[in-house]
C-alpha cells in the first residue's frame, strides 16, 4: 500500500508514491537522494537529521515522509544560494565548528532555526537552544563560537 | 607566506564539502544493484541456541537470502585478535562471524538477512525463529575469575584471557620502609565510543574478476585489507579497502567486526553489491566499547610526600571475545605508564584479562592511558589528604625534573622529552590557585561546596617503532608511509597511508609540505584513505596520525628537496653543494637572482629534456618512516567544580587545559581536538557508564539512556600550551588527539572529591550523578 505525496525540498517539487512508515529522514536520503541529512541515533536524541519543515527545526527521523506531505523542507544542500555559503556555513568553517562533519548538516539547521528565533543568543542561550544536537568531536565550544559569530555577521537579522 | 604557514590556524580545507551535505560517507552511497543486509542479534547475554528456522524469513518480500553459521563457518575464517600479547597466557576463544551453538553476549551476531531494501529486510528479521535455552550470566569481570561463575568458553578456565605483569625496583621493599602507605578501590567504568555515525560496510563482489571493493567506516583501511583478506582467502592485490568520509572513531572504527565479513560473504554469494548499516542501538550493542577496569590499588610514600611505589592489580573486561587489538591494551598502553610523569621508584602490576558476557572491548580514546593517569593521580590526592599537603605541592615533590632528550622510567620506557612542573605552574597561574583555595574557604562557610581538581599526566602515543611492536605481540608495523607528487605545473598531490577521519590532516599535512618546499598550501592536495591510490599505513588511532605519518611525510618532502636541489645545480651551472634553498627558491650562494623556484624545478623534472647524469624523470619522494621511539605528550589540567549540596548536581565551573605537544602545526585544529577531548573525559567522570543488569542486559542500550555530554552542561575550557620539542621526531611534534581525555577524568573527579571534603567522603564511583553525590553525602552526615 502506497500513498502519493508532494514535497517540495530546497525549493524543488517531489511527487513520490511512498509507504506510510517510510521516515520523512529516509526520503530525504533514499527516495529523492539527499544524503547529506544524516542519522545518527534511531531514538531522536542525536539531531543530526534535523532540516526546516516550513522553516521549523525538526529532527526528521520522529517524522513519517507522508506528515510532511504539502510542506516545504530545506535541507543543508539548500542553505548555500548561488555558490555563496550561508553565513552559519561560514562561520563554522572560520571557527573550526566542525571535526568528523557527521553531526554538523543538522546542527547547522538547528543553528540557522536557533538565531532565527533569537538574532542575538547568547554563548548560554546558544548551549541551551543546542541541546538537542550531540557532537561527539567538538565539546561544543567551537560550535557555540561559530553561532555567536553567525549572529554578529548577520548584525542581528536572522 | 609559506614559512609562516607552520603554526598557522589556518582554516579546514575538509570543511566546504561537510559544511554542504556533499561528503560521502559509506551509508551515502549508492550502487547499481545494491542490495540491503540486517544482522539478526541475540537477545540473550548467554544462551544454546536450540533451533533455528529461517523458512518464513526465506519467503517474504524482497528477501534475496538468509544465512545463518551454517552457511557462512565454510567460507569465513573466525575473527582475527591481532595483539598476541607475549608471556601472558593469553588464551583466545574462537569469535566466529555469527554465533552456531551458544551466543555470549546481547548483540551477539545470529543470522543475516539481505533484500531489495532495509525495510524489507528488517521485517524479514522478525520471521526469524531463534529457540534459546538461557545459560547462566557473568558481567563483572573480577567476579567472572571466581571457581563459581559461570564459563563463556569451554577452553578457557576461569574465564582468564591473559595474565600480563610489569614490574621494576623492588616494590616489596618499597612497602616495608614506607611511612605511609594509601590504597583505592577504583570502578573504571565501561564506556560506549558513541562516534556521530555507527559502523556501515558497503561491499561490492566482481565474479568475472575475482575483485572485491570494500567501503568502510574505518580509521585503518589498510589493516581491514590485509584482515579481510585473511578471513575471506580474496587475495589483497585483488581487494580494494575505501574509508570515504568517516564520522569520528575514538577507537571504536579500529577493529574487524563481524558486521563487514557478512556483507562481504553475502555480496559475493549473490553477486550483487551489499550495504550494511548498524542502528545506533546495534551499534551501542555490538560495536566495542572501552575501559572497564577493577582496580585495586596502593602507594607506599615516605612522610614528606615522596613516591616509594605503587602495587595494583587490575581486572579487565575484555568482553565475550577479543576484539582485534584489545589485549594491548590494559596492559602495553596501560601498565607500561603507570609510573606517569613521576619518579617512581618501584612498581608491580598484575593485569587480568577476562572473558565475560558482554560486548567486546577495545580501543577508546586513551586506550589504557586514562584507566593509568587516573589510577595515579587517584593515588596522589589521596597521599595529598592522608599527609596535608596540598595535590599541588605533592605533584610539584614528584615530578621528574625537565629534560630534553631520553629519560628511562621504572617501566623500562624512554620517554623523549618533558617539562612537567612548567605544564603544572602555568595552569596554577592561569586560574589564580592561590587565590581559589581562598574562595574555596570563604565558600565552605555559606555551605557552598567548591572543588579544585588537579591532574599532571604524560601519556605515550605515536605509535611506534615497528621493532618494539613486533617484541610486545602486535600482529602488524607501526611505521606509516608519504609520497608527494610534483605535478609539471608544480601542483602537489600527496598520498598517506594513514587516514584521518575529523583530526584535519589534510590541512596540517598541506601545511608541513607549504612550509618546507614554499609552495602554496593551497597548492597541495592530500589524498587518504583508499588502499588502491595510497601507499600502506597502518592507519589513524594512538594519537599516530601527524606524529609517524606527518614524520613519513616531512621525510619524503626533505627527498625532493635533496633532488631540487640537485637539478637546480645542473640548471643553474653551478656545483650542488653551492645551492641554497629559501622560501620556495634554490639558488647560487651569494647570487641569489640565480635561481629556481620549486615550480620550475617541478616542470623541468617532468619534461626531463635536461638532467643531470643519472638522474630519473620526475619529482615525486616516497617516504616510509618507522620511529625510533615513540612520543610522549604531557601537561597539566585544573578543573573547578561546584557541588550542589541539596541535590548532589555537579557543575564544571571552570576548567584550564595546558597541554604540551611540541610545535604546534595548526593552533586551531590543536585547540579543537583538546575541547573534544577534554569533554569526552568530562563524560566519564560526569555522565557515561554502560551498565549491564545482572543477565547482561545493556541497560543503557539508546542515547536515551547513555548520557553523552551536551551543550547545556559544559563551561568553555581554556586552552593553554607549552612547547617542548620531541627529539626524535623530525618536525619535533607530539600528538594531541587523546590528551584531552587522558586528563580530564582524573582532573574532574578530583575536583568532586575535593569538594566533598568536608563532608569526609574520598570514594565514588563514575559516572558522579547527582544521586550517587547525594547518597555519599548523606551517608556522611547520617555517620
Amino acid at each position: 500500500m502506497t500513498f502519493p505525496v508532494k514535497i517540495v525540498v530546497n525549493g524543488r517539487a517531489y511527487q513520490r508514491e511512498i509507504e506510510p512508515r517510510l521516515l520523512l529522514t529516509h526520503f530525504l536520503r533514499d527516495a529523492i537522494g539527499l544524503t547529506g541529512t544524516k542519522i545518527g541515533c534511531d531514538t531522536s536524541q542525536c539531531g543530526a537529521c534535523t532540516v526546516l519543515v516550513d522553516g521549523v527545526a525538526t529532527k526528521s527521523c520522529t517524522r513519517l515522509a507522508v506528515q510532511a506531505d504539502g510542506t516545504a523542507i530545506t535541507t543543508i544542500e539548500g542553505l548555500a544560494s548561488d555558490g555563496k555559503l550561508h553565513h552559519v556555513q561560514e562561520s563554522f568553517w572560520a571557527k573550526h565548528g566542525l571535526q568528523c562533519g557527521f553531526c554538523t548538516p543538522g546542527m547547522i539547521m538547528a543553528s540557522v532555526a536557533l538565531l532565527r528565533t533569537n538574532p542575538n543568543p547568547s554563548a548560554d542561550q546558544v548551549r541551551q537552544g543546542l541541546e538537542g544536537n550531540l557532537c561527539r568531536c567538538t565539546g561544543y565550544q567551537n560550535i557555540v563560537r561559530a553561532v555567536c559569530d553567525a549572529a554578529k555577521a548577520a548584525g542581528g537579522r536572522s | 607566506m609559506s614559512a609562516k604557514v607552520f603554526g598557522s590556524g589556518i582554516r579546514r580545507r575538509e570543511d566546504p564539502r561537510l559544511i554542504t551535505g556533499t561528503a560521502a560517507y559509506t551509508d551515502d552511497l549508492v550502487l547499481p544493484g545494491m542490495v540491503h543486509a540486517v544482522i539478526l542479534r541475540s537477545p540473550h547475554a548467554h544462551a544454546r541456541i536450540a533451533r533455528i528456522d529461517t523458512t518464513r524469513a526465506k519467503q517474504a518480500a524482497g528477501v534475496l537470502a538468509v544465512y545463518t553459521a551454517a552457511d557462512t563457518e565454510a567460507s569465513l575464517k573466525p575473527m582475527p585478535c591481532a595483539w598476541l600479547l607475549p608471556n601472558a597466557e593469553l588464551k583466545i576463544a574462537a569469535y566466529p562471524q555469527l554465533a552456531k551453538d551458544v551466543v555470549r553476549y546481547v548483540g551477539d551476531c545470529v543470522a543475516v538477512v539481505v533484500a531489495e531494501d532495509r525495510y524489507q529486510a528488517q521485517d524479514a528479521l522478525e520471521l526469524i525463529e531463534v529457540d534459546y535455552e538461557a545459560l547462566p550470566v557473568v558481567v563483572d569481570p573480577q567476579k567472572a575469575t571466581a571457581a563459581s561463575a559461570p564459563q563463556l568458553h569451554a577452553d578457557v578456565p576461569g574465564n582468564q584471557a591473559f595474565h600480563w605483569t610489569v614490574a621494576g625496583g623492588d616494590v616489596e621493599a618499597a612497602f616495608a620502609k614506607a611511612e605511609v602507605v594509601v590504597k583505592d578501590r577504583i570502578i573504571q567504568q565501561r564506556l560506549i565510543p558513541t562516534a556521530m555515525e555507527t559502523r556501515a560496510a558497503l561491499a561490492k563482489w566482481v565474479p568475472a574478476t575475482g575483485e572485491l571493493t570494500l567501503w568502510n567506516t574505518t580509521q585503518n583501511p589498510h589493516i581491514v585489507r590485509f584482515l579481510t583478506s585473511l578471513v575471506t582467502g580474496v587475495p589483497e592485490d585483488k581487494l580494494r579497502v575505501v574509508a570515504p568520509e568517516v564520522g569520528g572513531g575514538f577507537g571504536s572504527k579500529i577493529a574487524a567486526f563481524p558486521g563487514e565479513f557478512l556483507a562481504i560473504f553475502c555480496s559475493m554469494k549473490l553477486g550483487r553489491p551489499v550495504k550494511w548499516t548498524e542502528t545506533r542501538s546495534e551499534n551501542y550493542q555490538a560495536t566495542t566499547h572501552g575501559r572497564d577496569h577493577v582496580q585495586e590499588v596502593e602507594l607506599a610514600a615516605t612522610r614528606d610526600g615522596k613516591i616509594l611505589g605503587l602495587r595494583c592489580s587490575v581486572w579487565a573486561g575484555m568482553g565475550a571475545y577479543l576484539s582485534t587489538a584489545a589485549p594491548g591494551i590494559p596492559t602495553i598502553l596501560h601498565g607500561l605508564m603507570l609510573s606517569g610523569p613521576y619518579s617512581v621508584p618501584a612498581l608491580k602490576e598484575d593485569v587480568f584479562g577476562v572473558y565475560t558476557n558482554t560486548t567486546p572491548v577495545e580501543a577508546y580514546r586513551g586506550a589504557g592511558r586514562p584507566e593509568a593517569t587516573f589510577m595515579l593521580e587517584r593515588m596522589l590526592d589521596k597521599l595529598s589528604d592522608a599527609l596535608k599537603i596540598d595535590p599541588a605541592e605533592i605533584r610539584r615533590r614528584n615530578l621528574l625534573p625537565p629534560f630534553e632528550d631520553g629519560c628511562n622510567v621504572v617501566t623500562g620506557l624512554t620517554y623523549d622529552s618533558g617539562n612537567y612542573q612548567r605544564a603544572l605552574d602555568k595552569a596554577l597561574e592561569h586560574i589564580s590557585y592561590k587565590e581559589l583555595r581562598a574562595e574555596q574557604a570563604r565558600q565552605r562557610e555559606q555551605k557552598r561546596y567548591l572543588g579544585i581538581g588537579v591532574c599532571t599526566y604524560v601519556e605515550i602515543c605515536g605509535l611506534g617503532p615497528s621493532q618494539v611492536a613486533g617484541a610486545i605481540g602486535f600482529q602488524g608495523g607501526l611505521w606509516e608511509s608519504a609520497i608527494v607528487r610534483f605535478h609539471p605545473s608544480g601542483k602537489v598531490n600527496v598520498f598517506i597511508g594513514a587516514s584521518p577521519h575529523g583530526q584535519g590532516e589534510e590541512t596540517t599535512f598541506a601545511q608541513i609540505v607549504s612550509s618546507e618546499l614554499g609552495v602554496d598550501v593551497n597548492d597541495v592536495k592530500v589524498i587518504h584513505g583508499d588502499t588502491e591510490s595510497t601507499p600502506m599505513g597502518w592507519g589513524t588511532y594512538g594519537s599516530r596520525t601527524t606524529a609517524v605519518g606527518g614524520a613519513a611525510l616531512a621525510t619524503a618532502v626533505r627527498k625532493i628537496k635533496d633532488k631540487a636541489k640537485v637539478l637546480a645545480a645542473h640548471l643553474l651551472e653551478a656545483a650542488s653543494e653551492d645551492i641554497e634553498y629559501d622560501e620556495g627558491r634554490f639558488f647560487v650562494k651569494g647570487t641569489p637572482s640565480r635561481a629556481k623556484t620549486i615550480q620550475d624545478i617541478a616542470l623541468m623534472a617532468n619534461l626531463a629534456w635536461n638532467l643531470p647524469a643519472g638522474m630519473e624523470a620526475g619529482l615525486e619522494a616516497t617516504s616510509f618512516y618507522d620511529p625510533p621511539n615513540f612520543v610522549y605528550p604531557f601537561g597539566a589540567h585544573v578543573a573547578v567544580v561546584e557541588v550542589d549540596g541539596e541535590t548532589g548536581n555537579v557543575e564544571l565551573k571552570r576548567y584550564v587545559a595546558v597541554d604540551d605537544c611540541g610545535p604546534q602545526i595548526n593552533p586551531m585544529i590543536v585547540e579543537g581536538q583538546v575541547h573534544g577531548g577534554v569533554v569526552q573525559g568530562v563524560g566519564q567522570a560526569l555522565w557515561e557508564g554502560a551498565v549491564y543488569d545482572e543477565n547482561g542486559q545493556l541497560v543503557t542500550g539508546s542515547l536515551l539512556d547513555y548520557a553523552i555530554p551536551r551543550a547545556d552542561t559544559l563551561p568553555d575550557i581554556d586552552v593553554l600550551s607549552t612547547v617542548t620539542k620531541s627529539p626524535h621526531h623530525p618536525l619535533g611534534v607530539k600528538g594531541i588527539g587523546e590528551a584531552g581525555t587522558i586528563a580530564s577524568t582524573a582532573a574532574v573527579y578530583n575536583a568532586v572529591v575535593d569538594a566533598l571534603e568536608p563532608f569526609g567522603v574520598d570514594n565514588l564511583t563514575m559516572p558522579l550523578t547527582p544521586e550517587r553525590v547525594w547518597r555519599a553525602m548523606q551517608n556522611a552526615t547520617q555517620k
